[in-house]
């Protein structure tokens, strides 16, 4: 019996401190939202209580202001179609290092996803962006990013794909498939969850940069959001309602895909990681 | 049927050439700039030899100390994630019962934010005079407590690394979580019937088991730490002066003055010693496969 009661103490214990550390994350969040809502002079320390009156008006303001329609537009472009590059990219090219494991194949592996530690030249690239044109452009970030996601992308993908039996590309041949519809419509399909986690993480970490545009977009007109609420944040110091409801309106499309894709995306960080 | 017509070398182009284009050929190509005194002021690129790297180690000049608060960053992060990544993942393990799922999703959220807002929030509450952390502390009487966290130049690389640990620790908390759930309960269950208690439990069945889980969190650090920029550009910007500039920090203002010769000596630098953290890395990622 006293086994028990205790028991109950220490889990009561235990939910309490689960509670406490998720206020601390969640702290910053709930500033947020609060003066999102307040009067300039009201957001000015950032408090936490609850606002006097309700200032909706501040998010038509930084919606006209900030640029963020546009920047919003920019930033679904850039993670959208590069998390797809990347995702389509990755997945063919580990499905062949996967199955064919030469000397060669072997090597290539290696090589990308050495792309995993390694750090970007921002000044050579930045040569090679002039040459090929792409500097300043919006199909040259989208390549970038595509490119930064690929070798990550390929070790999420490289080790899901032994999972799938190859008895399913013999099949696939005899059934007279070449390789390109084996992988499309035998392979891919089967793949869609780890597809599924390299999208959504691929696209989150585009969503979040502000590096690559930093370096490589100075056009006001193709920055992405985080770029925009930094370049908003710099003009309206002082009014810390807007910049609240400026990063509200930047963290809720990201906060909504973390919690529609939640699952994918704890699979996607806690595979590689622990199958060892 | 031979394998390269059935997996052909074709479907490695795509992502080969995209990274090889924009990710390797820079930075090889940037460890030859690295030799010249290439500028934004000039046209002429001309082979100085060592004087950039001499520049970059010389006492006289702060980069040694960018290196340096780097390395800093890098091991303080590692020690206070995986600290308290460890407690958090195993207070939802063994703490409590129910509801394991939804705490993990909070306290995961911070990872999900872009740095970069993340760094102004923190800016607004670490504020001197009325920032949430200040105003609390003389709230309850703690006034000697309160700190000019982000602009006092012995404390702010201190407070970066502790905004970094906030935004960071949900991530090391779900590896090491996914980690303990795969020990089995037997082995707890075993132990205890032998009179282990809850210390020699977690000493001799919890760490030894959950040590490949750490192994990974902690290179993943590591990678993140010795490159890590978003955080320090959005809180300090590497000041007060230089108290808090790390290496990428560093490059990002060598690129903003024009040093492009000295910038890429920088980059190379840590291109290198990313070259053989990396493979060390790689290698450990890389488990050998189960079948071939």
């Amino acid at each position: 019996m006293a086994v028990v009661k205790s028991k109950k103490v220490t889990f009561a214990a235990g939910h309490l401190a689960a509670i406490f550390a998720s206020l601390i994350t969640l702290t910053p969040v709930y500033l947020v939202c609060v003066n999102a809502l307040k009067s300039e002079a009201e957001s000015a320390a950032m408090g936490p209580g609850l606002p006097s009156e309700l200032h909706l008006e501040n998010f038509v303001i930084v919606i006209e202001k900030g640029k963020l329609v546009t920047s919003f537009f920019n930033s679904v472009l850039y993670a959208g179609v590069s998390a797809a590059l990347a995702t389509l990219f990755a997945a063919l090219a580990a499905f062949v290092l996967s199955r064919h494991r030469s000397r060669l194949n072997r090597a290539i592996y290696f090589f990308l996803i050495m792309g995993i530690a390694l750090p970007i030249n921002f000044f050579t690239l930045t040569k090679i962006m002039q040459l090929t044109h792409l500097i300043n452009t919006k199909p040259g970030i989208i390549i970038l990013y595509a490119t930064l996601q690929i070798p990550f992308a390929i070790f999420l993908i490289y080790g899901f794909v032994e999972s799938i039996p190859r008895e399913l590309d013999d099949a696939a041949t005899i059934d007279g498939c070449g390789p390109f519809q084996t992988f499309f419509r035998v392979i891919m399909p089967l793949l869609t969850p780890v597809l599924v986690t390299t999208f959504i993480l691929s696209f989150l970490n585009t969503w979040n940069d502000f590096i690559m545009p930093l370096y490589y977009l100075n056009s006001s007109e193709n920055w992405p959001m985080t770029l925009a609420v930094y370049n908003f944040f710099g003009q309206y110091k002082q009014s810390w309602n807007l910049v609240s409801a400026d990063i509200l309106l930047t963290i809720v499309p990201v906060l909504i895909v973390y919690l529609a894709g939640q699952r994918f995306i704890l699979s996607g960080m806690t595979s590689g990681a622990v199958k060892g | 049927m031979q394998l390269n017509a059935r997996y052909p070398q074709l479907f490695t182009w795509p992502a080969l050439v995209l990274y090889t284009a924009f990710f390797i050929l820079p930075s090889l190509g940037g460890i030859v700039y690295a030799f010249t005194d290439w500028s934004s002021y000039s046209d002429e690129v001309n082979f100085v030899g060592l004087k950039n790297f001499r520049k970059l180690f010389s006492v006289d000049e702060n980069y040694f100390a960018y290196f340096w608060n780097t390395f800093i960053f890098t091991g303080v992060t590692i020690v206070l994630k995986t600290v308290f990544g460890l407690a958090l993942a195993l207070l939802l393990d063994k703490g409590v019962k129910s509801f394991v799922n939804f705490y993990r999703a909070l306290i995961y959220v911070p990872v999900v934010l872009p740095m970069l807002v993340v760094g102004l929030i923190f800016r607004s509450i670490l504020h001197p005079s009325h920032g949430l952390l200040n105003v609390t502390l003389r709230a309850v009487g703690l006034d000697v407590l309160t700190q000019h966290w982000l602009t006092d130049p012995h404390l702010a690389l201190f407070s970066v690394m502790v905004i970094d640990t906030w935004k960071g620790v949900g991530y090391i908390m779900v590896i090491l979580l996914a980690g303990l759930q795969t020990i089995p309960k037997e082995y707890y269950e075993a132990a205890e019937v032998d009179g282990a208690g809850a210390l020699a439990r977690f000493r001799f069945i919890t760490l030894p088991m959950l040590m490949p889980a750490i192994m990974v969190v902690t290179v993943l650090n590591v990678l993140y730490g010795l490159r890590v920029f978003d955080i320090v550009y959005a809180t300090t910007n590497g000041g007060p002066g230089y108290a808090s500039e790390v290496a990428q920090t560093g490059i990002f203002k060598a690129f903003s003055e024009g040093q492009y010769g000295l910038g890429t000596a920088l980059s190379s630098v840590l291109f290198v010693i990313l070259l053989f953290v990396g493979y060390g890395v790689i290698r450990l990622l890389e488990r050998p496969p189960a079948r071939v």
